[in-house]
């Protein structure tokens, strides 16, 4: 996994909440024994007209985001279904980061992004970023109304800059844990084999009980 | 050969939890403890949930960082998730640790009319892999000639692989059904599962706790799928992210392990990724009957039974969040959205966009434009054409028995197709053992065979665009069970009731539920 600690880009909306990884990545393409191939699919649903041919009323699809390499969008981005090539779709279309906010609608907070899908992002290096939902708006609005507009995503700063002609920034906390893996692109089954003998040790006086025959 | 048993801490542990109950303070165990890595003081002076107990047991190790790598019980493993872990391990000279605690199923891509012909080449490619693998790497697989192939999560239990106590994963999100039992099951991505099977662990931060107690004692015709569904409505489908869940309470005690298992299988829809039940009777009941090969039986059962009574939540633990229901006053649910939190009770109405807790205006209007309904429309006004009867939520024999009961003498409604997909191979032969698949049948469905069917349409059961299905599922997404289908989730019992009148009926004052008391 190639490490991540700064990157500029074009930004693209997608102005949807609860995007579920269904919709980012559809049923048919998971039946690829492959890790590679899945940027063609992402957003399939919305994406193509059912001839086929881009929808050009699907955000990705305008002109001004081609090319786009940072997301912004709604909150409880990734939720349902664990499929990690949902994250290997977002990143192969060529995202290195999604934006998205945190947020209280009808007294639920509600997170930016969904557990399983965070966590698979880790494993491949695509950040996830959580900003308070007036943060989210604003960058929504400075994007919509300014065509081009790149930011740059800052992992050791932990901060999100806006190219504006003045410059917008916005701070984000990140588990450290997190933020070292990302950092360094590590492989993390060579660090738990670095506790091989460990492992063995517990597994001597752990019986994973019961396994019959 | 049955071996046992619990780690020594384990042991320890519950003495010591005996102890305290006594002794506020005990000074000699306490030296004991300390000895230990990693807050055992704390672990004394605090009672301890369910989670927490499954979750120390399991502690290989504290990482500076706070990381911990947690060993791994139980890997299930399905052919859609895990072709690309099987090739990193291979790509890097790596092999599965553990193959006798890996155990796998082919279920996602299977024809359920015909399981032996897999039309689509790349379906059948996908198959083909998982067998290769499990074949190159000594994984036991239950394929169909076993005649224990089915759905994951349905046959982790049926087979006695998921027991209360255990660490269980797999590459899919609704591994969260094994909690039922008391053990951890969570859904994990394919770096994951590559991860497990290098190593037999995971790195992982623990999980805040959020207790769900559910009061009372539900209506009749009402169900722990009605239940679930009502939590999600209330908490939304982000509720439960970053926390395991704890379902307690008088509501869930009365409930089968076959009910248990729908809920838990909901967790993730409530974005926990497990969810757990402290075991009991009734799960070791469940454990101790029928034909489960790899359940311990004999003096290893009463041993394991020990150990698992000692699991329970103490009173007096805390946890992070917690909510309470009157189970009383849950109604049967029907979702009426593209999200399992777009929810309400049969009586009700499709909502105004703007009064929908936890979700915008727009998430609300894209999903009524996709759902093709109209605010006020009367859940019972909904007319589906199609009723799917299938899925780890509620395909097991519990299920098809209580629908079979509903349904009996009676004649579907011509304007709907149904279909009824038992979990796994096991069940199906059950029922047929019982008659239900004459039943079935008779009223006009179709019998298929055991898989994942209609719940995600990756085979070929799929709803073709604006066609709507009364579905016993857990996920209602845009395109989930075909592109353009739309979804509404029910219970068994509401798809039954509903494949008889044509749309949605209240099952607490439709006629034919006196039939389940019978
Ligand atoms: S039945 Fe549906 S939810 Fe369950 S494992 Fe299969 S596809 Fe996933």
């Amino acid at each position: 996994m190639e490490p991540f600690s700064t990157h500029r880009g074009l930004v693209a909306l997608l102005d949807r909440a609860n995007v579920d990884t269904d919709a980012i990545i559809p049923k048919q393409f998971l039946k690829s024994i492959k890790r590679t191939g899945f940027g063609l699919s992402l957003f399939f649903d919305w994406r193509y007209l059912p001839e086929g041919d881009p929808d050009p009323e699907f955000s990705l699809n305008y002109p001004r985001y081609q090319g786009a390499s940072v997301l912004v969008t709604r909150n409880n981005f990734g939720c349902g279904s664990s499929r990690e090539h949902a994250v290997w779709a977002v990143m192969q279309y060529g995202f290195r980061a999604i934006i998205a906010p945190r947020q209280e609608i009808g007294g639920q907070q509600i997170p930016g992004f969904a557990d399983i899908f965070k966590n698979n992002c880790v494993k491949n290096g695509l950040v996830t970023v959580e900003l308070e939902a007036p943060e989210v708006d604003e960058i929504f609005a400075m994007v919509e109304r300014n065509k081009g507009l790149e930011a740059t995503v800052d992992l050791d700063e932990q901060r999100v800059v806006l190219h504006l002609p003045e410059e917008m920034a916005f701070h984000f906390d990140i588990d450290p844990v997190v933020k070292k893996h990302l950092r360094h692109g590590l492989d993390e089954i060579a660090l738990t084999l670095e506790h091989a003998d460990e492992i063995t040790v517990f597994e001597q006086k752990h019986d994973p009980q019961m396994i019959g025959g | 050969m049955l071996a046992i048993f619990a780690p020594v801490n384990w042991w320890a542990d519950s003495l010591i939890n005996r102890r305290r109950s006594a002794v506020r303070l005990c000074i000699f165990f306490r030296s004991g403890l300390e000895k230990r890595a990693g807050g055992a003081y704390k672990s004394l002076s605090m009672a301890k949930t369910l989670f927490q107990k499954v979750w120390d047991a399991h502690v290989v190790r504290t990482l500076p960082d706070g990381t911990v790598i947690l060993y791994i019980d139980r890997h299930l493993v399905h052919e859609v998730t895990s072709p690309q872990a099987f090739e990193g391990l291979r790509l890097s000279k790596r092999k599965v640790r553990r193959p006798e605690l890996t155990f796998s199923t082919l279920d996602h891509n299977v024809p359920t009319d015909d399981p032996f012909n897999i039309k689509d080449p790349i379906s059948r490619a996908q198959v083909e892999a998982l067998i290769n693998n499990c074949r190159d790497n000594g994984i036991k697989l239950f394929d169909y000639e076993t005649g224990h192939q089915g759905i994951v999560h349905a046959i982790g239990p049926e087979m006695g692989l998921t027991l209360p106590g255990l660490t269980v994963v797999c590459g899919d999100s609704h591994t969260s059904t094994h909690g039922a039992f008391g053990s951890l099951g969570f859904g994990i991505g394919t770096s994951e599962v590559e991860h497990v099977m290098a190593t037999q662990t995971l790195r992982q931060t623990k999980s805040k706790t959020f207790k769900v107690e559910f009061t009372g004692r539900l209506q009749p015709g009402c169900t722990s799928k009605d239940m679930v569904l009502k939590l999600i409505g209330l908490i939304g489908t982000a509720g439960g992210t970053g926390y395991v869940m704890e379902y307690c309470g008088e509501a869930i005690r009365a409930l089968s392990m076959e009910a248990r298992m729908t809920i838990c299988n909901m967790s993730i829809e409530g974005g926990a990724r497990a969810g757990m039940i402290a075991p009991d009777d009734v799960t070791f009941e469940y454990i101790a009957s029928g034909d489960r090969p790899y359940a311990p039986r004999g003096k290893a059962l009463d041993k394991a039974i020990a150990y698992w009574k000692t699991l329970p939540t103490e009173d007096g633990a805390e946890f992070d969040r917690t909510i309470t229901i009157n189970t009383s006053e849950v109604s049967p649910q029907v979702t009426w959205g593209t999200s399992p939190g777009m929810v309400v009770d049969v009586g009700g109405v499709v909502p105004d966009p703007d009064k929908v807790p936890g979700y915008s205006r727009r998430d609300v209007e894209q999903a009524l434009e996709y759902m093709d309904l109209k605010p006020g429309t009367k859940m019972t006004d909904i007319r589906p054409d199609t009723i799917f009867l299938g899925s780890c939520t509620n395909a097991r024999i519990e299920d098809l028995r209580k629908v079979a009961k509903l349904i009996k003498g009676r004649r579907k409604a011509d304007t709907l197709r149904v279909m009824v997909v038992p979990g796994s191979q096991q069940i199906r032969r059950q029922a047929e053992a019982e008659g239900i698949d004459q039943v079935f049948k008779d009223f006009g469905a179709e019998w298929r065979h055991a898989g994942c069917s209609m719940c995600l349409g990756m085979n070929p059961d799929q709803l073709k665009p604006g066609e709507r299905c009364a579905s016993t599922s857990n996920r209602n997404f845009e395109g989930r069970q075909g592109k353009g289908g739309r979804t509404h989730l029910v219970s068994p019992e509401m798809a039954a009731a509903c494949a008889v009148e044509g749309h949605f009926v209240d099952i607490r004052t439709w006629d034919g539920l006196k039939a389940l008391s019978a």
